[in-house]
């Protein structure tokens, strides 16, 4: 049980939240112009990193808003929880920090 | 040739003690280079590399495996087997396993303890009746055997279910498939791995794989702990890193890895004779040979590469077995763990060709590859020896997510499990 | 009377309180205090059950949690436990006990013929053999399968309920023996929140096992009284005993299992039986201790033959001599302890064997001074006796261990006490990812670097003297305080103790037998799942060589102890046999949960009503006196018909549907998900989330819209109404409502975070009553004066505010039936008024209340699609003829995907009409269809019947299906084979089959 610290509530159990998958993945404004192949990376192609990734998660149980988590996908460490449309911030990328 | 097993191999060996049973697989250093070259020493690597050898003539072959032969999934899964899926395509992949399936432990002359004692599938409501009901018709037009049962029938099977599930889940009917059971997990990546190497398969344990060597769009070789190992064709075969190790060869996968989680109980004497799915309420359950109640559980949500379970999953999967099995509430859970399972947006498998001229993959079985480990092998053979999709994995492309092409089993509510 | 082997004195029972229990149908005497073993010893009872595979007797092995033997069936009927361990059963007036795996009883077990078969079926033998013929391995497997379980579950519905509970702290101790206690006082001193668990109903652990020791100068129970008292009266601290700790997960997050009524022999109907806490600690110590290793040599499974530090235990603790003749079989000189407390307790002690080529230490030291017999760098080679041991054979060792010199000599002796050194119990450590590594002084894997805000101390640290169990554990306690942000002042110094561990030793693994290992006698390392040493040689020789290989096919380690007692000494072994250090074999991973947790512990109180609460609606009360028959739609209970005296659901649902084309029906339509929309962009935003354009939508005016997922399939569908210029209210499945507001608010966050809309889930706030028929507005206009209702002034898919039955209200004119109908929404606690009136104002034009099955025949008579139903994840617009509600000068959400390649190929899944050849048969839905029927076993199918009903109206069966192409098929017959081997023939048509041009809608 993850305990995520929503940047509007603070502290929660992940039972609270939804995932929302990769983060800073934007939607193409012009996807006419894209190929199936540049549409098809979009909608179901993923870095599925092992290690630091940064992901999307949603306060579903609480205040409902979607923000950004770096979070080591084998350790399941959270090195950062900041909010959407924002930069991640520096990471101490060491292994299992 | 290695000693037959046999009852009376095992004679022979209790007056000697036991004591010259041979090696059931070498332990070879790697060669400098060779024809194929499996990463992945689970069921579905170990079976690939025997087919290889078996059906197409292709003995100089080397399975990879980073740690021990059935390490992953293989030896983590809920021994499912079955093959009553909806759609043509995963229909036909999948019979074609079950029918290996039921001569795998005389093919193999190692008893995978596949146990045909039928699986059952839910219906809690009348969306799911309608959703059975056109599974068992497509499934019997496909020539796989599937029959509707009345909670009557259910009942009969299962004498512990409690068929009013409280009223909040209700057993209303339910898809069987008699064909359908169980196997021994470990014994399948065993006897693929005893037999392969006894068609000449190199198997390498404790060999992380690196990198690729890449020229000119062509793979060359593998990187691996134990140095370069050259090959013409690379199959890649390793559910729970599949993206990990697809990125090696610059190759992107529409894969998402989730802890998978599952648990015994202790063991006690027969309660449950066969094997029921409800995937309205994430439960799956079934006693092992042992005696232990072996149930399934869902995926934790987000992306993790922790073999481990956590707590609300187990909470979620055991309040719904004590709801359906009311009189297990006193039972108690021995162990939990989890594996890592690769699930494709169609819940599907990719078995495929890559851009990479000769290397290819099979993966994005999410949380059902164990019942197709003969099936995949199979195929994944006979696509890297032909260097084409064998017809029973040509849907299953990793092209078809470009296209628009999916065989989307989760849509058409068919547990993807 | 007390029991034989019942010391007079001494012990921490409770001889004023004495209990009698039953096991096997034999009643005998306790204390309160004791466990069922020690019970059972006290009178004299060694074989207590049978083992898993050779069913060889067995007694008790252990005091504790790491028993592997002695497991046993509590209770019967629904009220029965199997495989408890007899160690760990807090003895209670009244207890029904059962050996288990034994037939006819533990006594005599006819399947004790396994084990003269033993030769026949070493481990793995099951994968060499039943292969032949293959049709009978189902045969074989049932009779594998009915030999194999322990215990048996039980046989009705549990009729004790459980709990869960949330819980935080700062410092979890967990581990009340002296290195918990010691790290609680200094936690709890300071101020921090600690929670102190204990599997034990008492403090101490260890120490009360312990006569001679002392702490801060005073028996150590002393200490461990006051230490209790001080803690209880901290307010700060939280004791939590009869609790195991059994699994520690990612973020700090533990797991603990609370037993509250097994021991009570009256349980209050308020209590639970067991209690989950849900733990978040901000810091952990890990005070759990060690366990004794025990000594792997031939035939060392015997009743009689236990655990050194278990003898102490039923000595010291409970008062119970576990033998008359007692041998000490050791590698170490901690368990001379034992020799010298049987001595002196009466029990003849024949010998001490000591594997050690020098007899040396402290307590050997003592041992020796008191006169007992040692035999220095001796082994036990073989024992003898069937249900209790009888005898041992005791031989020099040769000079490398390997084996033994000479014959020996036999000693008699009904009880071995057995000791190969100590095990920390490292298992939380490791289930917290925390490093393990191997002590090569103790002999033993011990906690290296934490990998969650954890701290190891004590024996569980590999630091087995008790003054260093106290000042680890102090100190602990104390920097887990400071970690969380106490400054420690108020903690004392750490209580001082002597500070002795079990050293010196000598490690030999797999001590010698009269015989060459596997030629006769077994040397056990599993007991529980009859693993011998010979076994784990077999595994390897066969190239089963990871340690994870060898523990799979031998199944060592996998018993319900998860070997406790076993682990070590099988690696060991695995060393030994490759010539390898101990620490390159690995470790077998320790997974949760420690000791095994009930499952109704999981489930708590959420399961019945509570498991997935229904939904409601405000009406439902009405509809259940109205009889109602009720379908689940995702949560809600909605009506699925109304059917009158004597009316089968067929005949309900025909009236029904009748009375909506010939006068008015009436539904309740609150589960419509409905989500209010704001905001000065909401009509951008609708336009980018619909598949259809909304900024030119009107006032007052509503539209259908379509909503994709960006894969391009359809994923819900409703009627959207602008109430005003920013103002919206959408209406969504009932299912779906949640994931409809989740996937807008995600676009709406994510994507455009630049669009000013604001969405507020209404679902709840509105009550919702559909009426619908030909007579829908003369009923309306009964109930409203303040709305026109005429055709001009309210035409369809607009909306009007006004009252209804006096209630402020909104009124829709929209219509999923396909006749004239309008949706009239109402504050939900004005649901039932409303209802209410709708039907005693209706009475005059025999008004019908319908359920959903009426209001699917309805829409489905005018083709109308049911997300879920008709389409299934995989089903574009196109695919369903709706291109007309596809914008083709927009971007939204899924757009680009429905011009992919395989979009538009001819032999995609179409949804069309179907119509049988005989307009009686109702196709089956779920039935498949297929162009010709073939003679194989296998037919191409072309797709299948996703909605098909009898139409009281149209006066025959109609049907939709997806159907390969099926546009282009339009008048083809088609043929649907049934499971019966029918053949249903039809023919393809529109989908729409009743008043096509929509005549009665508008009307």
């Amino acid at each position: 049980m993850l305990e995520i610290n929503c940047p509007y509530c603070g502290p929660r159990f992940e039972t609270e939240f939804s995932y929302g998958g990769e983060a800073h993945i934007e939607r193409p404004k012009d996807s006419e112009n894209l190929s199936d192949e540049e549409w098809g990376e979009y909608v179901f192609m993923n870095s599925n990193t092992k290690g630091v990734f940064l992901e999307r998660w949603v306060h579903t149980s609480g205040c409902r808003r979607w923000f950004n988590v770096a979070r080591d996908t084998v350790s399941y460490k959270i090195l950062a929880v900041y909010e959407t449309g924002t930069e991640p911030p520096e990471l101490d990328l060491r292994k299992d920090v | 040739m290695k000693s037959r097993y046999s009852i009376f191999s095992l004679m022979r060996n209790a007056l000697s003690y036991h004591e010259k049973w041979p090696e059931a697989w070498r332990s070879p250093e790697p060669k400098s280079s060779y024809d194929v070259v499996i990463v992945g020493g689970g069921g579905h690597g170990l079976a690939t590399a025997y087919y290889l050898a078996k059906v197409h003539g292709i003995r100089n072959v080397a399975v990879i495996e980073r740690g021990w032969l059935g390490g992953g999934n293989t030896g983590r899964n809920t021994t499912i087997v079955r093959s009553n899926y909806l759609w043509d395509e995963s229909a036909g992949l999948y019979e074609h396993a079950m029918k290996l399936w039921e001569g795998l432990s005389q093919e193999l002359n190692y008893n995978v303890m596949f146990s045909q004692r039928g699986v059952m599938n839910l219906a809690h409501n009348q969306q799911d009746l309608r959703d059975i009901a056109r599974r068992v018709n497509a499934n019997r037009l496909n020539g796989i055997d599937s029959e509707f049962l009345t909670p009557h029938q259910i009942k009969d099977l299962v004498p512990i279910i409690d068929l009013r599930g409280n009223g909040r889940y209700p057993v209303l009917g339910a898809s069987n498939q008699r064909r359908g059971g169980t196997a021994r997990h470990d014994a399948v990546a065993w006897g693929y791995a005893r037999r392969a190497d006894e068609h000449g398969v190199d198997i390498i344990q404790e060999c992380p794989v690196n990198g690729f060597e890449i020229e000119n769009g062509k793979v060359t070789g593998v990187q691996t702990a134990k140095g370069l190992i050259k090959a013409k064709k690379v199959g890649v075969v390793v559910a729970g890193h599949s993206s990990v190790t697809a990125e090696m060869a610059g190759i992107r996968l529409p894969l998402v890895s989730h802890p998978l989680q599952a648990l015994v109980s202790e063991p006690v004497k027969p309660v449950i004779d066969t094997v029921v799915m409800s995937n309205a309420i994430h439960a799956y359950i079934s006693q092992s040979d042992k005696g232990e109640l072996v149930i399934g559980a869902g995926v934790d949500k987000y992306v993790g590469y922790g073999q481990r379970g956590s707590l609300p999953v187990t909470e979620e999967t055991l309040a719904a077995v004590c709801e359906l099995f009311p009189s297990l509430k006193r039972m108690r859970m021995m162990r939990q763990w989890g594996g890592i399972v690769d699930t494709c947006p169609d819940a599907s498998p990719i078995i495929s060709k890559t851009p990479v001229d000769g290397f290819f993959i099979n993966c994005g079985w999410g949380t059902g590859g164990f019942k197709a480990t003969p099936g995949s092998g199979w195929v994944f053979a006979d696509t890297i020896a032909n260097d084409r999709p064998h017809p029973l994995n040509e849907a299953f492309s990793l092209e078809r997510f470009n296209s628009g092409y999916l065989v989307d089993e989760h849509g058409a509510a068919a547990v993807a499990h | 009377m007390p029991a034989r082997f019942r010391l007079t004195e001494g012990g921490r029972i409770d001889r004023s309180n004495p209990i009698s229990f039953t096991f096997n149908g034999k009643v005998y005497q306790g204390f309160e205090g004791d466990t069922l073993a020690s019970a059972l010893l006290a009178n004299g009872v060694h074989l207590v059950g049978r083992s898993f595979k050779y069913h060889r007797p067995r007694g008790i092995m252990s005091a504790g949690a790491e028993e592997a033997n002695a497991l046993i069936q509590v209770g019967e009927g629904a009220r029965t436990d199997p495989n408890l361990r007899a160690t760990q059963i807090e003895l209670v007036d009244g207890l029904t006990a059962s050996s288990q795996n034994c037939w006819p009883s533990v006594e005599f077990d006819v399947s004790i013929v396994n084990n003269l078969a033993s030769r026949l079926i070493p481990s793995g033998f099951y994968y060499k053999t039943f292969m032949w013929p293959a049709s009978l391995w189902m045969t074989y497997e049932k009779v594998i399968r009915n030999a194999a379980g322990l215990g048996k579950a039980p046989e009705g519905p549990d009729p004790d309920s459980y709990d869960r509970t949330f819980a935080h702290c700062d410092v979890l101790v967990v581990g009340a023996g002296p290195t918990g206690l010691a790290a609680a006082l200094s936690a709890g001193r300071s101020g921090a929140r600690v929670i102190l668990s204990e599997q034990e109903a008492t403090l101490g652990g260890s120490l009360q096992s312990e006569p001679n020791l002392e702490i801060e100068g005073k028996p150590a129970l002393e200490w461990v009284e006051a230490a209790r008292a001080e803690l209880e009266g901290l307010e700060n601290v939280r004791l939590l005993t009869r609790t195991q700790t059994y699994g520690y997960f990612d973020h700090n997050f533990i797991g603990l299992m609370e037993n509250l009524t097994d021991h009570l022999k009256e349980k209050p109907a308020n209590l639970p039986r067991h209690r989950l806490w849900k733990l978040r600690a901000k810091q952990v110590v890990i005070a759990t201790g060690s366990i004794e290793r025990p000594l792997v040599f031939s035939d060392n499974d015997r009743p009689g033959i236990m655990l050194a530090s278990a003898c102490r235990t039923y000595l010291n603790r409970y008062g119970v001599k576990p033998g008359s003749k007692a041998v000490l079989f050791t590698n170490n000189d901690g368990a001379y302890a034992a020799a010298l407390d049987m001595h002196k307790a009466g029990i003849h002690v024949a010998a001490i064997v000591d594997l050690r080529a020098n007899s040396e230490g402290p307590l050997t030291e003592a041992a020796r001074d008191a006169g007992l017999r040692i035999l220095t760098d001796h082994a036990i080679i073989a024992t003898a006796g069937d249900k209790r041991v009888k005898a041992v054979q005791v031989a020099p060792l040769s000079a490398d261990g390997e084996s033994a010199r000479g014959g020996g000599e036999k000693i008699d002796c009904d009880l071995v006490a057995v000791s190969g050194g100590w095990n920390p119990t490292v298992h939380l450590h490791s289930q917290s990812r925390g490093k393990i590594l191997f002590d090569d002084s103790h002999a033993c894997f011990v906690p290296g670097d934490s990998a969650q805000a954890s701290t190891v101390a004590g024996a569980c640290n590999g630091s087995f003297g008790l003054g260093g169990c106290l000042s680890e554990g102090h100190d602990a306690g104390l920097a887990a305080a400071k970690a969380v942000g106490f400054d420690g002042k108020g903690s004392a110094s750490a209580p001082s103790a002597e500070d002795r561990d079990f050293l010196p030793a000598r490690w030999l693994w797999l001590v010698p037998g009269d015989k060459p290992l596997g030629h006769g006698g077994k040397h056990f390392v599993d007991v529980q799942n009859d693993v011998t040493a010979a076994d784990l040689h077999l595994a390897l020789r066969e190239g089963y060589r990871s340690i994870e290989h060898v523990k799979r096919y031998t199944t060592t380690g996998m018993g319900t102890d998860q070997g406790k007692t076993s682990n070590v000494n099988a690696i060991a072994i695995v060393s030994q046999y490759f010539g390898c250090p101990i620490p390159d074999v690995g470790v077998t991973t320790f997974r949760p949960p420690y000791t095994p947790v009930t499952f109704g512990v999981f489930a708590g109180r959420d399961i019945g009503d509570l498991l997935d609460p229904a939904r409601k609606t405000p009406m439902h009360a009405l509809h259940e006196q109205a009889g109602a028959a009720f379908e689940d739609v995702g949560q809600w209970k909605r009506p699925w018909y109304f059917p009158h005296d004597g009316e089968d659901m067929h005949q309900a649902v025909n009236r029904e549907v009748r009375a909506c084309r010939d006068s008015v029906g009436v539904m309740d339509a609150s589960t419509l998900g409905k989500i209010d929309i704001q905001g000065k962009d909401a009509a951008e935003f609708l336009n980018r989330i619909y598949t259809n354009a909304w900024l030119k939508l009107k006032i007052s005016s509503c539209r259908y819209g379509l909503m994709l997922g960006e894969n391009g399939m359809v994923m819900d569908d409703g009627v959207t109404s602008r109430l005003g210029e920013n103002h919206f209210l959408m209406t969504t499945t009932s299912g779906n409502a949640a994931p409809v507001l989740a996937h807008l608010e995600e676009y709406l966050q994510t994507e455009w975070p630049e669009l000013e809309v604001y969405l507020t889930s209404v679902t709840e706030q509105f009550a919702t009553v559909s009426i619908a028929g030909p007579n829908a507005r003369k009923l309306l206009a009964e109930l409203t004066d303040d709305i026109d209702l005429s055709a001009e002034a309210f035409p369809f898919m607009t909306f009007r505010q006004g009252r209804v039955a006096g209630i402020p209200a909104r009124v829709f004119r929209i219509s999923f039936t396909g006749d004239l109908s309008y949706e009239i929404n109402v504050p939900a606690s004005y649901g039932a008024a409303l209802w209410q009136a709708i039907m005693n104002t209706g009475e005059k034009y025999a008004i019908t209340p319908y359920g959903t099955e009426a209001m699917h025949v309805l829409r489905a008579e005018k083709g109308f699609i049911i997300v879920g139903q008709d389409t299934d994840g995989s089903v574009t617009p196109i695919d369903l003829g709706m291109d007309w509600i596809v914008s083709k000068t927009k971007d939204f959400v899924g757009r680009r995907s429905l011009y992919r390649a395989d979009m538009d190929k001819p032999d995609r899944k179409q949804l069309v009409g179907l119509l049988t050849d005989a307009p009686d048969t109702v196709l089956p839905e779920g039935a498949q269809l297929v162009e010709k029927i073939e003679t194989g076993p296998t037919m191409a199918m072309l797709g299948h019947v996703t909605s098909s009903y009898h139409s009281p109206n149209c006066e025959r069966s109609i049907a939709m299906a997806l159907i390969k192409g099926g546009r282009a098929r339009m008048g083809q017959k088609l043929y649907s084979p049934q499971a019966d081997g029918k053949v249903i023939t039809c023919s393809v048509s529109d989908v729409v089959f009743y008043d096509k041009e929509g005549e009665r809608t508008r009307g």
